[in-house]
């Protein structure tokens, strides 16, 4: 990797200040680290300061209560996975935490981290090639290997988003807390992720001053089931070739709401309303499922190798949904 | 005539013992080069091509030998010649810390003028594809081929056939520890290596003859090796330029290769697509093959594998071709040839049993010559619950399917001459063996110990085992085509036998019994037929006073056979909706002749499966036509077994005589043909190319539903 500065942090607007004085990539933010090393150490990064987060109190921890969840985005997966209230309230979440990587990752890997972090894009991770969202002129994938890639909102940029806590979080109707320069703001982290189409640069709408502090969750409604279905290559490390969070608001066999979001699939966390529609109001049966599956992915544009993704996802809907009536 | 006695009368050889090492792994006391730091050492880098093919127009290193802290920088190309492959070297650097080497490389200027490059099979054979080499036409080598019998013939007989093409990806070899070496110079004409390699003797006479040195002058250590399955018998480019960045600073370097230099100019098992067509008998007999395939072992040739395999084909006709890329190149993988040609034979005949309506275990029985497997069949089929398998693939019930299947193998393993060992008896009684193999995690250290206590009627840990260094002057093979234990194993017995003969004389005439009466057991020298009439080990050694006793032995061929078979059954379960396998359980039966540990046997087949494993179910290098470059030389995407992976192994030593026999290779064989079969039971969809993986189940449900 190259030289860098580091300076341990001591507030959010010293954090943000340095930030504003800084150039987009120069200074970067680091906590667990478990994707910004790797980063430096491929060249794909080569910031001349790294802020050292974890020195930042009160940034980490997890509070359940009636309000709902409130988790600091120094918080690390591990803790999310191990938490009683999440494992029981929030299953989705736990078991999206606990499927991550590695226990010594999990460790040390934060919450803030997992959503921001970048893409594994083989193409995006190789210093020697310069795609388009590292300011070159093609996405590698449309005409290479893309067994991996996206089959949804990829154009122009086909990468996957490789968050296993986003779908959870955005699938339980999760806020992100952002402060900046101009102080903080809340919105829903559903809208925190962005398309390439919008800017093939970034995954989310963060400025270059700004930082993630903190997620809420909704209190968790009675007679709700959640599931995270995670569909990988290999138990562990590996990130999912398909993912499904799916939280079910149930009445008996019927389905009052439901809330599903597909990881691994396309460049952000990808709301399906369709399969939502297909669910919501619906006695769940054999056919109903398969209906929200087919839903899911009929928008869906396969790249030369990825094809198998759409029947994969559609079978993860479609069984996500049966989990709510079994 | 020499041998190693009756089971009956082994107190040690063919028992459950760990390996003698174990505590110092699992401690980290034991040091692997990875873990060499000498005083003063410096650290060495590569800087390597990320351009497949390219002609090298400029090279600057004077930016690079500026930079505080480099001590020295060698080009390792010359400004001319071409580049052919991702990772190809270009110059090296060595400096105070590997911090500085590593921006060291990245300040060397090199101007190359980039040329078309072809970087998969496909891309080669088409027409108008650049051509790679200046010899070769098409990118193709002059086909290869074999034939027997009357392939028209034996198709005339046929009353079923299949056509079919098979495909096994380029797989990498993985070395827990990368290549790597510490050289050190003790002066200009001395040279000592610390390194990772499966053949100390062997590296030392190639850095010899470097060097221009005589071979004594150089001495290589490899106390504990992290892995080479044939990637690792000479020091390669990185070997001779760790020892040449040392004399060029006067300091020792170490320089061992980064994760991906491993996956791409560390070796590879080289590719194999066949085409086959064959024909088998309504009694069930194959009677008929003709196959024509390619593989590619990179920019070289080597691409070679087995077609047919195992089972006796009499018409039979085989024409191989090796395809040339730009990529480095192969180098042998355990059981090279074997497992792809396995997997295809396998695949094939399961074929061929279902046109005839027959059960691919009594298919195999018809046409399997070896007698051994035949046993070995009954054996599994027991083991795995043969009777459990669906009669018709793909007919259970629910969405997760379970299905089983069998593959075959077979290897030599017979050892060689050239090993020199010494048993030394000490007037205290210590005891140790000394010889120059090395121990690549197969455990033949213990099995050395254990050979030696046997026949001086002492415990392992009574004897001091050094292997992995040629400073002792006595040479042993590379340890490869599994030949070290029984290349090993009958010198070391000789040895520890002449050394037993030698003690005896000594103490014969105070005992008052001719040599040939004398026994050792359980540290003590008595008369067989007067037990009243013993030494105590300590008290007998301890008259030898200066006149250690110092013994070499010879390899007797009547300790040691070649030739094994095996076979493996695979249970597996498929999860129709996600196309992932989990493989429950493996049978492996595996023939090996005298095991000299049975523990560290078992684990050399557990080894192999887990290695079969990952070649049938996740091990693919990719290979970008676009860029021309590796996209998965790590191990994020180059995926290798995890502990999720391992399925419950039953690991049947099958010691069908008692002469020793190598094993490190033919565990690995059958694995991928018997889970490829067991996933056509299951869904009784069958996928023709490894590594089976979700993607290619999902698609080959979906066809066979459309």
């Amino acid at each position: 990797m190259e030289k860098f500065s580091y300076i341990n942090a001591t507030s959010l607007e010293q954090v943000t200040t340095l930030l504003s004085d800084s150039q987009w990539g120069d200074t970067m933010l680091i906590a667990g680290g478990t994707d910004l090393l790797a980063e430096l150490k491929e060249y794909i990064e080569t910031p001349k300061t790294l802020i050292n987060l974890k020195t930042l109190p009160g940034m980490d921890g997890i509070k359940a209560d009636a309000s709902g969840l409130t988790i600091g985005a120094l918080t690390t997966v591990a803790d999310i996975a191990r938490h009683p209230t999440i494992q029981h309230h929030y299953t989705v979440l736990a078991q999206a935490a606990g499927s991550i990587a590695t226990p010594q990752i999990r460790n040390v890997g934060t919450l803030g981290g997992n959503l921001c972090q970048r893409p594994r894009c083989w193409y995006y991770r190789d210093e020697a090639t310069s795609c388009l969202k590292k300011g070159g002129d093609i996405c590698f994938a449309v005409d290479g290997l893309s067994k991996y890639h996206a089959i949804l909102g990829g154009d122009p940029v086909y990468i996957v988003h490789p968050s296993d806590l986003a779908p959870a979080l955005i699938a339980l109707g999760a806020s992100v807390k952002i402060v900046g320069p101009e102080g903080e703001k809340m919105m829903p982290l559903e809208d925190f992720f962005t398309l390439p189409a919008a800017n093939p640069f970034r995954e989310n709408v963060l400025q270059s001053n700004e930082i993630v502090v903190e997620v809420q969750v909704p209190p968790a409604k009675p007679n709700t089931k959640s599931f995270y279905l995670k569909a990988r290559e290999k138990g562990a490390p590996d990130f999912a070739l398909a993912s499904v969070a799916a939280v079910f608001e149930m009445n008996a066999k019927t389905c009052v709401s439901a809330s599903i979001v597909l990881g691994g699939v396309a460049p952000a966390p990808w709301r399906s309303k369709e399969a939502e529609a297909a669910l919501t109001g619906k006695m769940i049966d054999d056919t109903v499922s398969r209906q929200a599956g087919a839903d899911a992915v009929k928008d869906a544009q396969p790249l030369n190798d990825n094809a198998y993704k759409v029947t994969l996802t559609q079978n993860l809907v479609s069984r996500a949904a049966m989990m709510a009536v079994n | 005539m020499a041998s190693w006695g009756e089971a009956s009368e082994s107190r040690l050889i063919g028992k459950r013992i760990p390996r003698l090492s174990g505590k110092d792994k699992v401690t980290g006391k034991a040091k692997y080069t990875f873990d060499i730091n000498k005083p003063g050492m410096l650290y060495g880098r590569i800087l390597r091509s990320e351009i497949a093919r390219a002609n090298v127009v400029d090279l600057d290193l004077s930016e690079a030998e500026a930079m505080p802290g480099v001590k020295a920088v060698l080009p390792l190309i010359e400004v001319g010649r071409q580049i052919r492959y991702q990772g190809q070297e270009i110059a090296a650097v060595a400096a105070e810390t590997d911090d500085i080497a590593r921006d060291a490389i990245r300040r060397i200027r090199v101007d190359l003028e980039e040329l078309p490059h072809v970087v998969t099979e496909e891309d080669a054979m088409r027409e108008n594809a650049p051509q790679i080499r200046d010899d070769w036409v098409g990118n193709q080598s002059e086909p290869n081929v074999r034939e027997e019998g009357d392939i028209n013939a034996g198709f005339e007989q046929a009353a079923v056939e299949v056509e079919a093409t098979y495909h096994t990806p380029v797989q990498t070899h993985v070395c827990l520890e990368t290549h790597g070496h510490v050289a050190e110079w003790e002066d200009d004409e001395n040279l000592t290596v610390w390194a990772s390699t499966q053949g100390v003797f062997g590296v030392r006479n190639d850095l010899a003859g470097h060097f221009n040195l005589p071979a004594n002058q150089v001495r290589v250590i490899t106390e504990h090796m992290g892995g080479g399955f044939g990637s690792k018998f000479g020091p390669g480019v990185e070997g001779r330029t760790a020892a040449n960045l040392a004399r060029a600073t006067g300091r020792p370097v170490k320089l061992m290769l980064t994760r991906k230099a491993e996956h791409l100019v560390a070796g590879n098992r080289p590719s194999m697509t066949q085409h086959v067509r064959a024909g088998a008998t309504s009694d069930g007999r194959i009677i008929a093959y003709d196959m024509k395939g390619y593989g590619t072992g990179g920019i070289s040739s080597g691409a070679g594998f087995q077609a047919p395999y195992v089972y006796h084909v009499p018409n039979r006709r085989a024409e191989r071709r090796n395809v040339a890329v730009n990529v480095g190149n192969q180098r042998a993988m355990r059981a090279p040839g074997h497992p792809q040609g396995a997997f295809a034979m396998d695949s094939l005949m399961d074929e061929l049993a279902e046109e005839l309506g027959m059960n691919p275990l009594e298919f195999r029985r018809i046409n399997d010559p070896s007698e051994i497997r035949q046993a070995q069949y009954t054996v599994g089929a027991q083991e795995i619950g043969w009777h459990r398998r669906n009669s018709v693939p793909g007919s259970g019930t629910g969405v997760k399917k379970r299905g089983m299947g069998v593959g075959s193998g077979q290897w030599g393993g017979g050892g060689g001459r050239g090993t020199q060992a010494r048993v030394t008896i000490n007037a205290d009684g210590t005891v140790e063996a000394v010889t120059g193999t090395q121990d690549i995690g197969t455990g033949i250290r213990t099995a050395i110990a254990i050979i030696v206590a046997e026949e001086l009627g002492l415990n392992t840990t009574d004897i001091t085992v050094k292997v992995g260094d040629s400073a002792p002057g006595l040479p042993s093979g590379g340890s490869g085509g599994s030949q070290t234990t029984p290349s090993v194993a009958p010198v070391i017995k000789t040895a520890a036998a002449a050394a037993k003969q030698k003690l005896f004389e000594r103490v014969a005439p105070q005992l008052g019994a001719p040599v040939e009466d004398l026994r050792v057991g359980n540290r003590t020298i008595y008369v067989v037929s007067d037990r009243t009439k013993t030494i105590k080990w300590e008290l007998a050694t301890g008259q030898l006073g200066m006149d250690s006793i110092s013994e070499g032995g010879n390899w007797d061929e009547e300790l040691r056979q070649g030739g094994v078979a095996g076979t493996q059954f695979a249970e597996v379960e498929v999860d129709t909706e996600t196309g992932a396998i989990r493989v429950i359980k493996i049978v492996a039966v595996q023939d090996c002749g005298l095991a000299i540990n049975r523990l560290t046997t078992e684990s050399q087949i557990n080894g192999g499966v887990i290695m079969g494993l990952g070649q049938a179910l996740l091990e693919e290098r990719f290979m970008d036509n676009l860029t021309g470059r590796m996209l998965n030389a790590n191990l994020e995407d180059y995926k290798v077994p995890g502990t999720f992976e391992i399925p419950e192994i039953k690991s049947i030593v099958f010691d069908t005589h008692r002469k020793v026999t190598g094993v490190g290779e033919p565990p690995c064989i059958p694995t991928p043909g018997a889970i490829a079969n067991a996933v056509y039971n299951a869904i009784g969809v069958r996928i023709r190319s490894l590594p089976i993986t979700p993607d290619k189940i999902l698609t080959a449900l979906a066809e066979k539903k459309a």
